[in-house]
C-alpha cells in the first residue's frame, strides 16, 4: 500500500462553546453567533481576565456520572464528540487492528492535576482518585476513543499546542495513506478554563480583556483586537480510506487530501513576523494534495484575535495560496480550544465545502491594515459549485504550522 | 452501635451504584467484585476509600486485597 491511497471523511463530531454537537454547533456559526460569556466562578475576581468560551453543552450533563467522574473534563469532551463522529460514520464495522485514533490534546488534564494537588495537600495521598493519572495524561483521550472502538492499529496523541487538533488529522490520514489503518479517529479537545491557566495566559499578556463586552472580544481581523479569548471543547473526524469507505456504501463528506508542516525555529510563543513558515506549510499541504493555490477557495484561518498573529497569517495566505480564497475564523465566535482549535476546525472547513457556504468572522468592525484577502465578515457567504477545496491553518506555540487541505467530493 | 448487614449492604450499594453505575440492587454479599461485578482494581480502590468515609472503618491495602466478595467486606466493617 502506498501514498495513493486517497483519505476521506465519513464522520463528524463536536461539541463547542456554541452547541453540543456538531450541527448546532454549525448553524450558530452561520447565525454569527458569539459562544463566549462572562464567567461567574467564585475565583473570578483573581485573574484580569474574566470571561470564556465555556462549552455550550456541559459534559456533565451527558455523560453518565461514573463515567464523567473518571475522565478529565479534556476526556469528556473528546469522548462525546468521538461518538457523535463514530456514529455519524455509521459505526464502521473494522477489523481492529486496522482502526487507529489520533486525539490529542494541548495541555491535557491540568484542572485534574490543579485539583488532584489541592486534594493532596488537604487530606493526603490516599484520598486521590485512582484514576488521576489517566486522567491527566495528555494521551488519555485517546486512550479512552480506543477502549471505546475498539481500535487495535495504534493510538496516538500529537501534542503542539493549538496545532494538535490539526496535527492529530494530519496524523490519521497519514496513518491511513501509509496503510497502517483504513479507518482513524482523529482530532482534538481541550479543557483549560481554570484560574491558574487564565492566569498564565494573562501573564504572557496574550489574552483580551475585554470584560465589559465579553461576546465582542474575540474579534481576529479587526484593528481593537487585543488578544485570545480561551473556549473549551472538542473536535472529532472519522478518516477513512475511500476504498473501505466505498465498499461499504459510506456517506463521504470530503476528501482529506493532505497536510503540510512546518516549524518556524524562531520565538517559543511569538510568531515569526514574516509568516515564511505558514507560508512553507500552507505550500506542503497544496503539493501533498496535488493542488494549486488557484484550486483553494476557502481558509478556515487560525488567526485567533492576538495583535502579532493575524495579518502575518493573511500574508502568507496571499504568498502561498493567492487572495481570491474566502477567509474565515470562526474563532471570533468559539474562541480558542487551544489543541480542540484544529479539530472543530477542521470540522467547519469540512461543512463549509459539503454545504458550500463559509461563515462570517464576527466583530470586524474596523478591518487591519495589510490585510488583502477576502475576509467573510459579518454574513455567511455562499461557495462555488463543482470541484472545491479548502484548507484549515492550525499554528501552535513552539513554533507549529500545520495547514490541512479537504476537498470537495 | 455496629451496622447491621442489610445497612452495610445498602451503603455498598449505593456506594458501588455512584462509582460504577451498576444498579445498586446487583450489589449481592455472594457477588465478587472482580468476577461477577467487572470491577476492576482501580474501582476497587475508589469504593474501599468512599466505603472508609461511610463507614469509618479504615480498609489498609494489604487487607484490600483479600476482599474479593461483597460479604467480605461486610464481615470487614463488622468486625
Amino acid at each position: 500500500m502506498s501514498n495513493d491511497r486517497v483519505v476521506v471523511v465519513t464522520g463528524i463530531g463536536a461539541t463547542t462553546p456554541v452547541g453540543g454537537d456538531a450541527a448546532s454547533t454549525w448553524s450558530a456559526l452561520l447565525d454569527g453567533r458569539s459562544g463566549v460569556r462572562t464567567l461567574e466562578e467564585d475565583w473570578i475576581d483573581s485573574v484580569p481576565v474574566k470571561f470564556a468560551g465555556l462549552a455550550a453543552v456541559d459534559p456533565g450533563d451527558v455523560l453518565p456520572r461514573p463515567e464523567a467522574r473518571r475522565l478529565d473534563r479534556a476526556e469528556q469532551f473528546a469522548l462525546i464528540a468521538a461518538r457523535e463522529a463514530w456514529q455519524d460514520a455509521g459505526k464502521p464495522e473494522v477489523e481492529p487492528t486496522r482502526l487507529g485514533v489520533a486525539v490529542g490534546s494541548g495541555i491535557g488534564g491540568i484542572t485534574t492535576i490543579l485539583n488532584a494537588y489541592d486534594l493532596f495537600k488537604e487530606k493526603g495521598w490516599n484520598r486521590l482518585s485512582p484514576f488521576t493519572v489517566p486522567m491527566l495524561m495528555p494521551n488519555g483521550s485517546a486512550g479512552w476513543i480506543s477502549i471505546e472502538i475498539g481500535a487495535q492499529a495504534g493510538t496516538h496523541s500529537p501534542v503542539s499546542a493549538c496545532a494538535t487538533g490539526a496535527e492529530g488529522i494530519a496524523y490519521g490520514v497519514q496513518m491511513i495513506k501509509d496503510g497502517r489503518a483504513d479507518v482513524v479517529v482523529a482530532g482534538g479537545t481541550e479543557a483549560a478554563i481554570h484560574p491558574l491557566n487564565i492566569a498564565s495566559f494573562a501573564a504572557m499578556r496574550a489574552m483580551s480583556t475585554r470584560n465589559d463586552e465579553p461576546a465582542r472580544a474575540s474579534r481576529p481581523f479587526d484593528k481593537g483586537r487585543d488578544g485570545f479569548v480561551l473556549g473549551e471543547g472538542a473536535g472529532i473526524v472519522v478518516l477513512e480510506s475511500e476504498e473501505h469507505a466505498r465498499a461499504r456504501g459510506a456517506k463521504i463528506y470530503a476528501v482529506a487530501a493532505g497536510a503540510g508542516y512546518s516549524s518556524d525555529a524562531h520565538h517559543i510563543a511569538q510568531p515569526e513576523p514574516s509568516g515564511a513558515g505558514i507560508q512553507t506549510a500552507m505550500r506542503r499541504a497544496l503539493e501533498a494534495a496535488g493542488l494549486t493555490g488557484a484550486d483553494i477557495v476557502h481558509v478556515n484561518a487560525h488567526a485567533t484575535s492576538t495583535p502579532a498573529g493575524d495579518v502575518v497569517e493573511t500574508i502568507a495566505i496571499k504568498e502561498s495560496v493567492g487572495t481570491h480564497p474566502l477567509v474565515t475564523s470562526t474563532k471570533s465566535m468559539t474562541g480558542h480550544l487551544l489543541g480542540g482549535a484544529g479539530g472543530i476546525e477542521s470540522v467547519f472547513t469540512i461543512l463549509a465545502l459539503t454545504e458550500r457556504v463559509v461563515p462570517p468572522t464576527i466583530n470586524v468592525d474596523d478591518l487591519d491594515d495589510g490585510i488583502e484577502v477576502d475576509i467573510v465578515r459579518a454574513e455567511p457567504r455562499k461557495l462555488a459549485g463543482g470541484q472545491i477545496a479548502a484548507v484549515n491553518n492550525s499554528f501552535g506555540f513552539g513554533g507549529h504550522n500545520v495547514a490541512v487541505v479537504f476537498t470537495s467530493v | 452501635m455496629a451496622l447491621t448487614e442489610q445497612e452495610i449492604l445498602a451503603g455498598l450499594g449505593k456506594i458501588v451504584n455512584e462509582i460504577t453505575g451498576i444498579p445498586a440492587n446487583e450489589v449481592t454479599p455472594e457477588k465478587s467484585f472482580v468476577d461477577d461485578l467487572d470491577i476492576d482494581s482501580l474501582s476497587m480502590v475508589e469504593i474501599a476509600v468512599a466505603a472508609q468515609d461511610e463507614f469509618g472503618v479504615e480498609i489498609p491495602d494489604d487487607q484490600l486485597k483479600h476482599l474479593k466478595t461483597v460479604k467480605d467486606v461486610i464481615n470487614f466493617i463488622q468486625a
